[in-house]
């Protein structure tokens, strides 16, 4: 079970929480203006990396809030949580670690 | 290649099995090939063999980047069934039920196909609705299946817990008699050998690194960890790895990859006659040949490629199992494993062309590709061999996304299959 940092609560286990899926996938502003192949890219077109993810968390079980976090799919580490309508940052401790097993090439 | 009979096996025993010949040759790879396959698993393996045994393409590779069936094949829980609820699906599906009832014999290798039935419990009353509807349908398209009272459910599989105390009681069940097992390492390497025969190199410890394409467009060959290697077609059977593999070649797809779990218990005498599915309380299980049960867990609420899942899901699945067999409660585990399984949006396979020529895509089996791995393979091999989908996959396209034709098995089913 992963060990979940909520930006709010701090660390609690994941069944405290809610997937939400890819990250940073905006709701189109004109929708009647996207052609059928932006819509498909919005509604189901998905990076799936493997190695880092940015993807939205909900502390369903504890303060109800949604957050984004930066996952390794290879490991399964978090690398950051931050708050909705954040970019990610890079955090420090990142800088310069070398690609977990089989990252995106 | 020795062909496998009882005067084989008693040659073999005269010399106390010491010459055994090696069941598939360990070739380097040539600098081209007509048709590149990208993965050895079951599906990959079974294009291979096809496309040499039914369509006269020999000159083929299979390219795996670990060892034959090391994956999803060798992570499943063997379960075969066809009662799909959909015309598409049953088609589908039921193309490979009928290859599994004479693979062991058109492989000349004992896959251990079992039909010993494949019982689907209801829980509730949208259960018994949902079944019996399912039930309908697979008999309009030919499909046998057929709905069982709680008494019945009781009669085919004494071990379960009818009319006892349980918090989703038993109401009924849909079984297909048909449905049942088979032994999916002796699927791989039958497949394999079968392949081999046929003049396939099957070529393992090779990942493929990139895609390599002309400047029209269309794929040349790939690069990988033993080099570069010349195609003049790519076929790519990736399953959880699909996106990683596609995007060598610019082409992001409507995929998202799950860790999928199963395990197995410590082994028992023959106890559990057939296989138990229940979608509503999440439990799959039935009983290998060996005597472990075969357990069936759920995927991971996230995407993830690291091929463990979390314990809580299994856990759940026990929970549930306890409650459905209760004579099973003492039965300590043995072992769990994951596999990454890639899940399309409607929960049903793309096996289709894609927009790059001379690449081909086979992937979106989600949590239930091990038994449809003969029909996938066999239509894969056609949609590859004549550039065009056979009628019975033509419906399983990239396109159906952007084009809303959906075979929404996710919504028949309520879970992933």
């Amino acid at each position: 079970m992963l060990l979940i940092k909520c930006p709010f609560c701090g660390p609690r286990p994941e069944l405290e929480f809610s997937y939400g899926g890819e990250a940073h996938i905006a709701r189109p502003q004109d929708p009647m203006a996207l052609d059928d192949e932006q819509w498909t890219k919005y509604l189901y077109i998905r990076g799936n990396p493997r190695g880092v993810h940015a993807e939205r968390w909900r502390h369903i079980n504890g303060c109800g809030r949604f957050f984004n976090a930066r996952r390794n799919t290879v490991s399964d580490e978090f690398l950051e949580t931050y708050l909705m309508g954040e970019s990610p940052a890079q955090v420090a401790e990142n800088a310069g670690r070398p690609p977990e097993g089989g990252a995106v090439r | 290649m020795t062909r496998y009979s009882v005067f084989s096996l008693l040659r073999a025993g005269l010399s106390g099995h010491s010459n055994w010949s090696r069941q598939w040759r360990s070739p380097e790879p040539k600098p081209s090939y007509d048709v590149i396959i990208v993965g050895g698993g079951g599906h990959g393996l079974a294009t291979a063999f096809y496309l040499a045994e039914r369509y006269g393409v020999r000159n083929v590779a299979v390219l795996e980047k670990g060892w034959i069936g090391g994956g999803n094949t060798g992570r499943n829980t063997t379960i075969i069934r066809s009662n799909y609820l959909f015309d598409e699906s049953a088609r589908l599906y039921d193309h490979a039920l009928k290859l599994w009832e004479g693979l062991t014999n058109s492989l000349n290798y004992n896959v251990m196909y079992s039909p010993r039935g494949v019982l689907m419990l209801a829980h509730n009353v949208h259960d018994v609705q949902s079944f019996k509807r399912h039930v309908h349908a697979n008999r309009l398209n030919g499909v046998d299946n057929e709905w069982l009272s709680p008494a019945e459910c009781k009669e085919y599989c004494p071990p379960l817990n009818v009319g006892g105390q349980m918090r989703y009681p038993i109401l009924g069940g849909a079984l297909q008699r048909r449905g049942g097992t088979a032994r999916h390492d002796a699927v791989a390497w039958g497949y394999a050998r079968g392949a081999d025969t046929r003049g396939v190199d099957i070529i393992e410890n090779c990942e493929v690194l990139g895609i390599r394409r002309a400047a029209s467009g269309e794929v040349e060959g790939v690069e990988t960890t033993r080099g570069y290697i010349g195609a003049r077609k790519i076929g790519v059977v990736a399953a959880g790895n699909t996106s990683v593999v596609m995007n060598m070649a610019g082409i992001r797809l409507p995929l998202e990859s799950f860790p999928l779990q199963a395990l197995v218990s410590e082994p028992v005498k023959p106890a559990f006659p057939c296989v138990v599915m229940s979608n509503t309380i999440h439990a799959y299980i039935s009983q290998s040949d060996k005597g472990e049960l075969v357990i069936g867990a759920g995927t991971d609420a996230y995407t993830s490629y690291s091929q463990r899942g979390a314990l809580h899901i299994a856990n759940h699945t026990l929970d549930a199992i306890c409650e459905l067999a209760p004579m099973f409660r003492r039965l300590r585990m043995l072992r769990n494993w994951g596999g990454v399984v890639d899940v399309t949006p409607d929960r049903s396979p793309i096996i289709a062309k894609t927009p790059v020529p001379g690449l081909y895509l086979n992937c979106g089996w989600g949590t239930g590709g091990f038994k449809a791995t003969p029909g996938s393979g066999d239509l894969f091999a056609w949609t590859i061999a004549k550039n065009e989908p056979h009628p019975i996959n033509a419906p399983f396209t990239i396109e159906r996304f952007r084009e809303g034709v959906m075979i929404d098995e996710a919504a028949a089913a309520a879970v992933a299959h």
